[in-house]
Parts: structure tokens; sequence; C-alpha cells
């Protein structure tokens, strides 16, 4: 077994090697424009279907209809669980709304 | 979430606002930074959202962002109308330096317990000349690259060499002979740190000949503090894990709610393949009998445990199994006096036909199976979208009986040291097996 070297804390100095990982390559991305407004907009509310998600979107869909009528939301749930990717759900927010609202989970 | 905002803000040209639970900021941050959005447009209501009532859940709504302090909805609506900016570059440089700065014994523990580089136990410093002895022991080059690994899903892998894995069982206190079964457990990519909230843990089976030739325990007192392999492999898996998937910090890459001490060591051990009355875990894997191996499991929060088998050993067992979380295939480890019980005196001759046992047993009414929140969670959506054999069971009656398992996922080891029939059984998912013998 390695023996620990005691009794060093003095003067002695020890080069020791960083037991830390590479990090990842990150690219970075430009972020989508603008609306100008939300009225008369269409936001989708992207329920990711992890602990009772849904329940806080229809919430911001309820305060939308009380402040801001004119902005239909629309709630639409992933396709499976929030680990996987869901390109068709995507394609179909991209065609059909003008918004969307992701929740919840980091 | 982040993921599935950035996804959709950056390829698919859709303004998107992420909605996130305020402990998850650091996380969040993190997240957002790897996927190369680091400003990309999100807000946070207090945790948690489960359990809360329609008006509780308007009044985060309608209340301020606990994190910035500013109305919620303010954020939401300011996030999809004013302009975003872009990352301004890669972040994060993609190496780390090879050497710390030379400092004193003192001063060095000390900088590794800062820098969160351990498990707050003592650390053997990674000398030159230590991680070199390490080295000596497989015939992989030093910037042979291992693997690469993440806490969990969406939060990027880091990358590490064969000199990067070798500082890790340095610092647990590994003898060099035992290197090559770190390494394939680092060349897993399964991480012994994983961030989830539900604290899972990791567990190392250890089979083949590498078991007698560097002292690892199958038998008494095999998953605890009772061999210096078993120990100090486990420790290091641990060790490697946080410091080559880029951290296990609370808070930030770790966001266990309540921690779980089988994380220590990973719960690591050989397998008592000379007192089995069963082929060992490697071979119904797929590998010779003589090939030496790792199998990695993760996901160990619940458990449950018995001593023998009698006359309602049936009920017993099925007993057990409700104890075990559905979303956590059982792992039976038996000492071997029970695993012979099942075998010679119940006619279970195959780990297969108790596997095939155990499945048909484990049953749950389907209203109570799918009201439990991890199967809401990772099940239901799954159902919902008509994937087997989920879809199927989501169509059954309330009350009628379902499996909570699939039988492909439910494992059987032997191990213990037959000082007694004690046994347990384990929620973990099995990950994958992995060869020692590559590393030589």
């Amino acid at each position: 077994m390695n023996e620990i070297k005691r009794g060093t804390g003095g003067d002695t100095k020890l080069t020791v090697l960083n037991p830390v990982g590479y990090p990842p390559e990150i690219k970075a991305k430009t972020p989508a424009p603008r609306l100008d407004s939300l009225d008369g907009k269409i936001i989708y509310l992207v329920d990711c279907r992890f602990d009772d998600s849904i329940e806080l979107l229809k919430q911001v869909g309820a305060w939308f209809a009380d402040n801001m009528a004119g902005v239909e939301t629309r709630m639409i749930s992933l396709r499976s669980t929030y680990q996987i990717d869901d390109p068709e759900t995507w394609k179909e927010i991209a065609a059909n709304g003008d918004a969307a609202i992701v929740g919840v989970g980091h | 979430m982040s993921t599935h905002a950035i996804e959709l803000e950056t390829e698919y040209g859709v303004p998107t606002m992420a909605l996130h639970t305020d402990i998850f900021h650091n996380v969040v941050q993190s997240v957002r930074q790897v996927k190369g959005l680091a400003e990309a447009p999100h807000a946070f209501v207090p945790q948690p959202v489960m359990g809360k009532s329609a008006a509780q859940l308007r009044a985060y709504v309608d209340g301020d962002d606990p994190v910035t302090g500013r109305p919620f909805m303010q954020e939401i609506i300011e996030g999809l109308t004013q302009d975003q900016s872009a990352t301004s570059d890669g972040a994060l440089p993609r190496t780390t330096p090879r050497l710390c700065e030379p400092a004193n014994e003192e001063e060095l523990h000390q900088t590794f317990a800062d820098n969160h580089w351990t498990d707050y136990l003592p650390i053997i410093l990674p000398t030159e000349e230590r991680v070199a002895d390490m080295l000596a022991h497989t015939a992989g080059a030093a910037d042979t690259v291992v693997g690469r690994m993440q806490p969990t899903h969406n939060r990027g892998y880091w990358q590490y060499d064969v000199e990067k894995v070798a500082v890790n069982a340095v610092m647990a206190g590994c003898r060099p002979e035992y290197f090559p079964v770190v390494l394939a457990l680092a060349s897993s990519g399964v991480s012994a740190r994983g961030s989830t909230s539900s604290s899972a843990a990791a567990m190392v089976i250890i089979n083949g000949p590498v078991r007698a030739e560097i002292g690892l325990n199958s038998g008494i007192g095999a998953m605890g503090p009772y061999a210096h392999a078993n120990a100090t492999i486990g420790r290091a898996y641990g060790l490697l894990s946080q410091n080559l998937q880029g951290g296990s910090v609370a808070g930030t890459t770790f966001m266990g709610s309540q921690g779980n001490n089988y994380t220590y060591n990973s719960i690591t051990f050989a397998e008592n393949e000379e007192r089995s009355p069963w082929q060992p875990l490697h071979v119904q894997k797929g590998f010779a009998a003589e090939a030496s191996t790792v199998s990695v499991f993760y996901g160990l929060r619940s458990n449950s445990f018995c001593l023998g088998l009698r006359d309602y050993w049936r009920e017993h067992v099925r007993d057990m199994l409700l104890g075990i979380e559905p979303n956590t295939p059982p792992v039976f480890l038996l000492d071997p006096i029970t695993a012979r019980l099942f075998a010679e005196r119940e006619g279970f001759d195959t780990k297969e036909k108790l596997i095939h046992w155990a499945w048909q047993n484990a049953t749950m009414p389907s209203a109570r199976y799918f009201d439990l929140q991890l199967i809401q969670n990772y099940i239901y959506p799954r159902a919902t979208f008509g994937e087997e054999p989920f879809a199927a069971m989501l169509a059954a009656g309330d009350e009628e009986l379902i499996p909570m398992f699939r039988e492909a996922e439910i494992n059987i080891v032997t191990v213990g040291g037959e000082a007694n029939g004690y046994w347990h059984i384990h929620g973990a998912h099995y990950r994958g097996t992995f060869s020692v013998d590559d590393w030589r």
C-alpha cells in the first residue's frame, strides 16, 4: 500500500497531480428573434411531465386568460419523459406557435 | 428543461422561456452554459411544485421570482419580447492543469478539500511517484482516453484518460495492483455520484479470477469495511466519478435531497462464485467464466431484507418486493445458505427461474402503481404514447394486478460467508458488465 508521508507540513513542498477531468466542448448558440408583442400570439405551454409540472403551467395559462386575453395559450405534453428529446413536439410548436414556455425542471 | 428550451430556441427559432424551481438555480446556470446559451431566458418559482394546490400555484405565478425578486410573469413576458444576448464564447477551457501548485502537505490537503475533490475522509496525496506506480500496473498509456461521464442527463460529458483515473485511485488508497479494476469501472461511463434529487447510489459486483488475485472479499462482511480491496476500489469509483465528471458539489453538481451513505463505497464486493449454486453474474452477462469483470448497478435507494425461507416464504418475498420502489428493479443479494435453499429445496436450479418467479409475483393494482410519483415521472409518459409493455399496463383496470418490474431487469447475485442465511433485495438498475482484463 502507498505510504502516507507525514510531517511535511513545514517548508517541504510537494508536487501532486490534479484529479479533475477534461470539460466538454461548448458551442455558443444564438437565441431566436423576440416578438414585438404577445398580443394576438399563440404561446405553447410545454409540460415536461416531471413532478406535476402541468399543474403550474395551467396557472400560467390562467394568468394569461385573466390578464392578457389577446394571448392564446395551448398546453402540450412531451411525448415521453423529460430526459428524451422530442423533435415532433418542437416541429409542431414551430409550425403553429409564436413562442413557448417550458416547465418545470432544470 | 433548459436543454429542451435551448433546443427549441436555437434549432427551431421559437422564442422560449424555461421555468424552474429556485433550488435548482445553480444547476440551471451550469446547464445553460454547457448547452451554449448561458443567457437563455428563464424564471423561477419556489420549490416544490409537486403536491401544491391550484391556489398555491397561482400564488407562485402572481408572485415574485424568488431568485431575482422580480414579478414572475413580468420576467416571462420580457423574456419572450426583449432581445436576448448570445453566449459570448465557448466559456470553459477544454483542459485542466496536470499538476497542482506545489505546496506543503497540509496546504495540499486543504486545497483538495476546498475544491471539493475529496469525500472528506483523509486521502493519499497523488504525487508523481505514486501515480507512476499505479500506471505501471496497466498496459494502457497515460494519455489513453478511458471514457466520459456526467452527473446526470444534459449536464455535458467530461472526458478523462488513464492518468486522471490513476490520480483518483491513489487518492482513494488503492494498491497499484487494483488499478485494472478501477479502470474498468471508469470505462463504464456510469457515475457513482449521480446528481439525481433521489440520492441514488451505485453498486459494484466483481467476478472472475481477479477476485482472488487482489484479495477481494465475497464472504463474511463482503459488503462492509472488511477488505482493503473492496474498501478502496469502491471509494476510488466514487472519487473518480466526482472529479472526472466535473464535480459533485451539493447544490450545483449534486442535488440529492437527502444524500445516501452507500455512496461512500458504492457497495463494492465480489460475488461468491465458489459457494453459489448458480452461474456467476458475468457469465450470465455473456463473459467467459475465466474473464475478470466489474458489473455496475445504479439507483440504490430502496432495500428490504430477510432471514432464510420458511413455510410462507412466497408471501414474505412478495412483501419484500412490494418494498422496492417499482421504478427501480430488484437485485437479490443472497447469502449462499439462502441461495441453496432456493436452488436445492425450492427447485430454482437456475437464476433465471427465480427471476421469472419474482417477475410473476411482484404485482400491484394498476391504479396504485400509476399513482406513484416516480412512475408518473418516468413510466406514465411512455405509457401514454404507446410504449409497451407500459401502454398495456395503463390499459388495465384500476384493480387489475400488473407487474411492477420487467423480467429482463431483475438480477440475482450470491454474496456472503454463510454465517447465517440473511439476504437482501436492493432496488438497482443494471448498467453493464465491463472487462478488467482489457486494462491489465
